[in-house]
C-alpha cells in the first residue's frame, strides 16, 4: 500500500512538475476552444477531471482481466460511457452552458490526457493510485484551462463568471475591451505564454537545443 | 454544385478543423517538425476523414436518429443519447479495416501511411468533424464533401506548420520558449491569418 508521501506525489506531481498540457503535450484540443469564458472553462475542467479519475479507476479495477491486444477498445468503451453519463448529467443540470460547449463535451473521448492515462498509469497501477493520478491530472488540466479563461473572460470582456469587473467603455464605463482575446486562436499565445513562463520558473523542463 | 463547392471551401479555409476549431491538436503539434512526415499523415487524415464521415452518416440516420428505428417497428425509439459510444466504435473499426485492406491490396499506399493508421483512431479531428456533422445536420452527399472538405483542410495546415518549423530551427529563440512554446506561438499567428478567410461570404 502506498503511503501518504507518494499519494501527495500522485496527486500535486502533474499540476505543475509534469503537467498534461504544458509538458506532456496532451489534450490541447478541447483545452483552447472552450476558455473563453470562466464558467465554460470550469465546467469543462470538471468534467475533464471526472471522466479521467473515473476511467483510471475502472480501468485499473479490471487491469488484469484486460488482454492487452484489445485494450484499446476496451478503454475506448469504458472512456466513452463515461462521457455519456456526463454530457447526459450537464444536459440536464446546466443545458445552456452546454450548448455552449457543443462537441467539446463528446470529444473528452478522444482527449488524449484520459486515453494518455489509462494507458501510460492505469494499466498498470493499483486502483487507488490510478484514481488519484486521475484526479492530479485533471487538476493539471484545469490549471491551464482556469489560467486561460481568466485572463480572456477578465481581459477580453472585462468580467468573471459573467460580473463586470472592469466596465466596459460601450457600458459608459473605462475599460476598452482587448477583442483579440475574444478570438479563439488568442488561447494559443496564451498557452505559449504560460509555458514560457512556467520553464522560466521550472528551469528542467526546458527543452535541449535541436 | 454550387452548394457543395462552397461547403467545399467553407470546410478547407473558413472553418479550418485544425486552426480555427483546434481539432487533431495532439497530433498537430507533435508530428509537424518535418514536411513529408506530416504531407504522409495529412493524406491518411483526409482519407480517414472522406470515409468515416459518411459512414457515420448512414449509421446515424439508420440506427440512432429519434424514430430511425422505424423499420425494426420502434417508432419511438431514440437511440441518439448513444452516438459519442457508436461513433468511436464506427472510427476505430474503420481504420482498422482500412489498415487490413490498404495492407493487402496496396502495400505502398500502407507503407507510407503505416505507422499514422491507428493513430488516427484517437485523433479528435476525426471525431469532431463526424460530431459537426451530426449537429449541423449534413446529408449523405454533403457529409461526403464536407469530410473531404476538412481532411485537405487539417492537411493544408499540418503542412504549412511543418514548413515553418522547418525554418524555425536556425532562429535563436529564447530558452523557455523553446520547442512547444514558440510552436504554440506560430499556430497563433497562423490562425490568426486564417481568420483573414472569415470575410469570405458564401
Amino acid at each position: 500500500m502506498a503511503n501518504a508521501k507518494e499519494m501527495k506525489e500522485v496527486l500535486f506531481g502533474p499540476v505543475f512538475a509534469n503537467n498534461p498540457i504544458a509538458l506532456q503535450v496532451l489534450g490541447i484540443c478541447s483545452a483552447l476552444a472552450v476558455t473563453s469564458s470562466l464558467k465554460n472553462a470550469l465546467i469543462m475542467s470538471l468534467a475533464l477531471t471526472v471522466v479521467t479519475a473515473f476511467s483510471s479507476l475502472f480501468i485499473s479495477l479490471i487491469r488484469n482481466h484486460i488482454p492487452s491486444s484489445v485494450r484499446i477498445i476496451v478503454q475506448m468503451t469504458i472512456i466513452a460511457s463515461l462521457v455519456i453519463v456526463v454530457d447526459q448529467t450537464l444536459q440536464a443540470f446546466v443545458y445552456a452552458t452546454a450548448k455552449e460547449l457543443t462537441v467539446f463535451v463528446g470529444l473528452i473521448i478522444t482527449n488524449c490526457i484520459v486515453m494518455g492515462r489509462a494507458e501510460a498509469y492505469a494499466m498498470k497501477s493499483p486502483p487507488l493510485m490510478s484514481f488519484l493520478d486521475g484526479i492530479g491530472n485533471g487538476l493539471g488540466y484545469s490549471v491551464v484551462l482556469l489560467t486561460i479563461g481568466f485572463v480572456r473572460e477578465l481581459f477580453g470582456a472585462g468580467a468573471l463568471f459573467g460580473v463586470e469587473i472592469l466596465p466596459l467603455v460601450s457600458d459608459g464605463g473605462w475599460y476598452q475591451p482587448m477583442g483579440l482575446l475574444i478570438m479563439p486562436f488568442s488561447s494559443f499565445f496564451l498557452v505559449g505564454f504560460f509555458i514560457w513562463v512556467l520553464r522560466t520558473y521550472k528551469k528542467d523542463q526546458i527543452e535541449a537545443k535541436a | 454544385m454550387e452548394h457543395y463547392l462552397s461547403l467545399f471551401v467553407k470546410a478547407v479555409f473558413i472553418e479550418n478543423l485544425a486552426l480555427s476549431f483546434f481539432l487533431g491538436m495532439c497530433t498537430f503539434l507533435a508530428v509537424s517538425k518535418k514536411v513529408t512526415t506530416s504531407f504522409g499523415l495529412g493524406v491518411a487524415v483526409i482519407f480517414v476523414l472522406g470515409v468515416a464521415v459518411p459512414v457515420n452518416n448512414i449509421v446515424y440516420h439508420a440506427v440512432l436518429a429519434p424514430g430511425a428505428l422505424e423499420w425494426l417497428g420502434f417508432p419511438e425509439a431514440d437511440l441518439s443519447f448513444l452516438k459519442f459510444l457508436t461513433f468511436i466504435g464506427v472510427i476505430a473499426a474503420l481504420v482498422q479495416i482500412l489498415e487490413m485492406t490498404l495492407d493487402k491490396f496496396f502495400p505502398a499506399l500502407y507503407n507510407a501511411l503505416g505507422i499514422f493508421l491507428p493513430l488516427i483512431t484517437v485523433n479528435c479531428a476525426i471525431f469532431g468533424a463526424v460530431a459537426f456533422m451530426v449537429e449541423r445536420n449534413y446529408n449523405l452527399t454533403e457529409s461526403v464533401v464536407f469530410g473531404i472538405g476538412s481532411g485537405v483542410g487539417w492537411a493544408l495546415a499540418i503542412v504549412l506548420l511543418a514548413g515553418l518549423r522547418e525554418k524555425m530551427k536556425y532562429a535563436d529563440i529564447p530558452d523557455g520558449l523553446r520547442g512547444l512554446g514558440i510552436t504554440f506561438i506560430t499556430v497563433g499567428l497562423m490562425g490568426f491569418g486564417f481568420l483573414s478567410f472569415s470575410g469570405i461570404s458564401l
